[in-house]
């Protein structure tokens, strides 16, 4: 599982940085939220994988059971994905400001003198 | 905690107000004097008790966030919140209505919240939030404007701020899988006993890398000067005083904290990366004719001086830096208005087409010449101190070369900065000359902080104490270690 996990993190930051290399803007910004799918991917699998046994104290226990999935990478991708969902809007906000002022999607025809 | 929220507080308040001019200014102003006031009491408080934590929600520390102050923190601290007040009082002299009613003032206070919690924060995940927090309002602050030149900065400042983020993220969830934890203190604590050599290396370059891109330093530094010089003066006084700044804090932070004994080859490329900095910001200031992108590259080559020094990590050398930090802030935060003058009297800031301010008005030409001369490092002013500490720092640490840098780029910022300063305030005015009033509150606001760089000039032996004690506190990690986990560990 980890392998899988790994690789489809490792996909998801190659097709990212391809993205972001390409000229338009549009996909800059679909490669920035893959990048940014690939980084929680990478925090939860780094975190460690456990299956099927949330971090909940069962009735009549006092402390966890052995084993049980650690909570907290699962609040750090959770605080990731909102923030880089927030960021996604904007970009696209910003893009679209992009495309409104220039006239263009173009990366480097925003740069050049009209 | 009160330094964050403080301008939470006043950017709600903002929000709920009446969008007139008037008020919003008013209540920013206020809000700013009470962020300084919160600061400073802060920093009374560690500079008597120490390190000062506070575990939010009760949670004891590896577990909960914490917040904690020490003395590099809470000076910093108090460094954003002057930068606010002298913010806030610009708006005074108007700003843009468009951005106005945009809730220019709600997102200043909002980045003023940011960076004081990225200085605040005990913890890295924390630090992240914080990152993301200013960097949204420096979003919306850089794209509130429609020119071609103001958009095509902010699609560039956007992109690589938000990889710089992702990298920042990517080398936190590996730092968690690698350690279980992510409270600094703690992390300082179990760092050496877990750490092999590889993950080490691997996670100390991905912090290097995402920190760098938000310091500017050699060669993740070109989204800088394409960006800084298009945002109204006030705006980018902020963003020139206090977000780089924070790239070199979080450095600092890391690299006294986790990455102390990491080999010698990283310390080596953040030295190389530092002179690199250093050099390539001057020569390049120098080739400039625009008073702020002449700003925007002598900002890149001094942050070169501070992370120089903090690659050396001797107590003097780490000394030197955080003054050097101090004395940046406050005067670069003033280039920055005073560039807004400029452009308010000249309507350009290219300097082909200033000239003869000195003439026209004396007085702003003496207030402007004390961060100009002090950023060129003329003894006695604060820059000449601070270089001098960084390379007394140089030459103490046996870094001949470091030294002899640090002398070759001063004589190149003094060139860059006297000729920007002849040309700009004693050249002949441009013809047709086009002359109106530099406006009473930019006046008050350089004028405060030229006080504060002579007061840092006259002051500066208990200030260079001070900078000594924090670099001591921060090479003594087991006191803030243990002032955050308690005695029990």
């Amino acid at each position: 599982m980890e392998v899988l996990l790994a690789l489809a993190s490792g996909i998801l930051y190659a097709a990212g940085v391809y993205l972001m290399l390409r000229r338009r803007l549009a996909q800059l910004i679909i490669g920035l939220g893959l990048l940014s799918n690939g980084t929680n991917l990478l925090i939860f699998t780094a975190g460690g994988l456990t299956r099927a046994n949330p971090p909940v104290v069962p009735e009549g226990a006092v402390v966890l059971v052995q084993p049980y999935a650690d909570p907290v990478p699962q609040a750090l991708v959770l605080t990731a994905i909102v923030i880089g969902f927030g960021l996604l809007a904007f970009s696209l906000v910003l893009a679209h400001r992009v495309h409104a002022t220039v006239g263009t999607d173009d990366v480097d025809e925003i740069g050049r003198e009209p | 905690m009160l330094p964050i929220l403080v301008p939470l507080g006043t950017a709600a308040v903002l929000m709920l107000a009446p969008k007139r001019p008037a008020p919003q200014r008013w209540i920013s102003l206020a809000g700013s004097f009470l962020l300084l006031a919160s600061a400073l009491l802060v920093f009374v408080r560690v500079n008597d008790a120490g390190v000062q934590v506070l575990q939010i929600g009760g949670w004891p520390a590896p577990f909960g966030i914490t917040i904690v102050a020490d003395l590099l923190a809470a000076m910093l601290v108090v460094a954003v919140g002057i930068v606010g007040l002298a913010v806030a009082g610009v708006s005074f002299a108007g700003v843009d209505p468009r951005r106005e009613a945009f809730g220019y003032h709600p997102l200043i206070q909002i980045l003023m919240m940011g960076v004081a919690g990225a200085f605040l924060t005990g913890d890295l995940f924390n630090l992240y939030v914080w990152f993301e927090v200013m960097l949204v309002a420096s979003f919306v602050l850089m794209a509130l404007h429609r020119t071609r030149a103001q958009v095509e900065a902010a699609y560039k400042y956007v992109t690589i701020n938000l990889i710089a983020s992702s990298i920042f993220l990517t080398a936190l969830g590996l730092l968690y899988g690698a350690t279980g934890t992510l409270n600094m203190a703690d992390l300082a604590r179990v760092w050496p006993t877990i750490s092999s050599p590889g993950v080490d290396t691997v996670l100390a370059v991905l912090f290097l890398i995402a920190f760098s891109i938000k310091a500017g330093l050699f060669p993740l530094f070109f989204w800088l000067p394409a960006s800084y010089h298009t945002p109204p003066a006030a705006v980018g006084a902020a963003f020139a005083g206090l977000l780089t700044k924070v790239g070199v804090y979080a450095l600092i932070r890391v690299f006294t904290l986790l990455f102390h004994g990491a080999p010698p080859a990283l310390f080596m490329l953040l030295l190389g990366m530092s002179t690199a900095t250093m050099v390539i910001g001057l020569v390049a200031a120098l080739n400039e004719r625009d008073f702020r992108r002449v700003l925007s590259f002598n900002l890149i080559g001094h942050i070169g001086y501070t992370t120089a020094s903090l690659s050396l990590m001797t107590p003097a050398a780490l000394a030197g830096a955080i003054f050097y930090v101090l004395h940046h802030i406050v005067v670069i935060t003033n280039l920055f208005l005073v560039s807004g003058v400029l452009l308010r009297l000249r309507r350009t800031t290219d300097i082909s087409g200033l000239g003869g301010i000195y003439r026209d008005q004396p007085v702003f030409a003496m207030l402007a010449m004390v961060p100009i001369f002090s950023l060129a490092g003329v003894p006695p002013l604060s820059g000449f101190l601070g270089k001098l500490a960084i390379l007394e720092g140089a030459f103490a640490a046996r870094a001949y070369w470091v030294g002899g840098l640090v002398l070759v780029v001063g004589l190149l910022t003094l060139l860059s900065m006297g000729r920007t300063w002849a040309d700009s305030f004693w050249g002949p005015a441009a013809e047709p000359a086009y002359f109106a009033a530099p406006g009473m509150p930019l006046l008050a606001a350089i004028a405060l902080l030229s006080v504060l760089t002579l007061a840092m000039t006259i002051g500066a032996q208990p200030l260079f104490e001070l900078t000594s004690r924090t670099a001591e506190q921060l090479l003594h990690r087991e006191d803030y270690v243990r002032a955050v986990l308690g005695a029990t560990r």
